[in-house]
């Protein structure tokens, strides 16, 4: 989904960057919230940028024959809603416009509004909608993750469709033929994506259940200790709570 | 991870049980299977020339645009550009480094915290 340096045209690479900027500015103001009002999921926040430096760095074979990136932008978007992406999906499309010379600074717009915008905000939708139907949390993890990532890669395809439109056929023959370069190869890389957020998250509900609670994320702890927890929701949103509350508990009694 | 000890009101009081651990195992087969699997049938290797099978997407695209714009240059060059493939490579592992090591981090961190917590309170 890298649209590389130089070819988007001026406007577009203009239009692009104006439409992505208010979603980052946003989305760096939504990251300060979070670490000012719920410090103890620091390390989710950290986790859930790092996984997506990871999956984008990785360059993976896929059935078509070509290989592509995933874009690991769906643990985010469960944990903290999509405006964080924003801004941490550009910190790491910077890191590779300059660094690596994959995309570029004219087209980080367009490619933070596909990777960074488009594709959480489809992953959260799905991931809203799924809530509400009763699927195990696993499929709703699975769902939101892999769309995420797909959704990123048809919108760089429509992008590219609007900027090179085909001569005769036009921006929908143009967009289907980058569709063609794009979509079923990442097909399997957008269900592997999905299959290791739910790894991700079954390790999230051992090691930090507490965490997942302040975050509202309750459903991905096992039945019976969400059952537990629920009532906790509001009174307990540090990590040490539940020894707190012990505490109290055993001064009432004594 | 061994048994949890924390006292019982806590969420994580959810020992690990043995099918959870396949559940785990089957899924990161799956996972390397989707990438083994079109690597192993080496698709493409045929009419790709020599070393290139598995172009990138991303490439890919460009040439797309090139055959449908065939006059369109690129109107701008990015400041630097790694010399060879294997700079290349290197740097993307380098990213590939970061983030697995801010992951890991991030994660012993939340793991190992939580078990020496239930001791002070469990001597009452």
């Amino acid at each position: 989904m890298h649209i590389a340096e130089g070819f988007l045209p001026p406007l577009h690479a203009a239009a692009w960057t104006v439409a992505a900027a208010p979603f980052v500015i946003h989305g760096a103001r939504e990251v300060q919230r979070v670490v000012r009002e719920k410090p103890e999921a620091r390390l989710l926040l950290g986790a859930s940028g790092a996984f997506t430096f990871v999956l984008s760095a990785i360059k993976l074979p896929s059935v078509t024959g070509s290989s592509s990136h995933p874009t690991g932008t769906g643990l985010a978007v469960i944990l903290f809603r999509p405006p964080v992406m924003a801004l941490m999906g550009t910190i790491v499309l910077l890191f590779q416009a300059l660094l690596l010379a994959h995309g570029g600074v004219t087209t980080l717009g367009a490619n933070v509004f596909s990777m960074a915008v488009v594709g959480p905000w489809v992953g959260y939708a799905t991931y809203r909608g799924l809530q509400r139907v009763k699927v195990p949390y696993a499929v709703t993890v699975f769902a939101t993750m892999a769309l995420s990532d797909w959704a990123t890669y048809l919108t760089t395809s429509v992008q590219l469709g609007l900027a090179h439109p085909d001569p005769t056929g036009g921006v929908l023959a143009a967009t289907s033929r980058f569709l063609g370069v794009f979509a079923f190869t990442q097909i399997p890389l957008a269900i592997a994506e999905g299959l290791l957020g739910v790894l991700v998250f079954r390790a999230l509900a051992q090691i930090a259940p507490a965490e997942l609670l302040s975050l509202g994320v309750t459903e991905a702890l096992p039945a019976d200790a969400g059952a537990a927890a629920d009532g906790a929701v509001g009174a307990a949103p540090v990590p040490a709570a539940g020894s707190h509350t012990d505490v109290t508990r055993r001064a009432e009694e004594a | 991870m061994p048994a949890d000890t924390t006292p019982a009101p806590g969420p994580a009081a959810n020992a690990r049980r043995p099918r959870d651990r396949w559940v785990n195992v089957v899924l990161l087969l799956v996972v390397v299977a989707l990438f083994a699997v079109p690597l192993g049938l080496r698709l493409n290797a045929a009419d790709a020339p020599e070393g290139e099978g598995y172009a990138g997407t991303d490439s890919t695209a460009v040439e797309t645009i090139s055959e449908i714009d065939p006059g369109y240059e690129a109107w701008f060059s990015p400041w630097f550009e790694p010399s060879s493939g294997e700079v290349e490579s290197g740097l993307f592992a380098l990213q590939a480094a970061l983030g697995a090591g801010a992951f890991g981090f991030a994660l012993g961190r939340l793991s190992g915290r939580r078990r020496p917590a239930p001791a002070p309170g469990s001597t009452s």
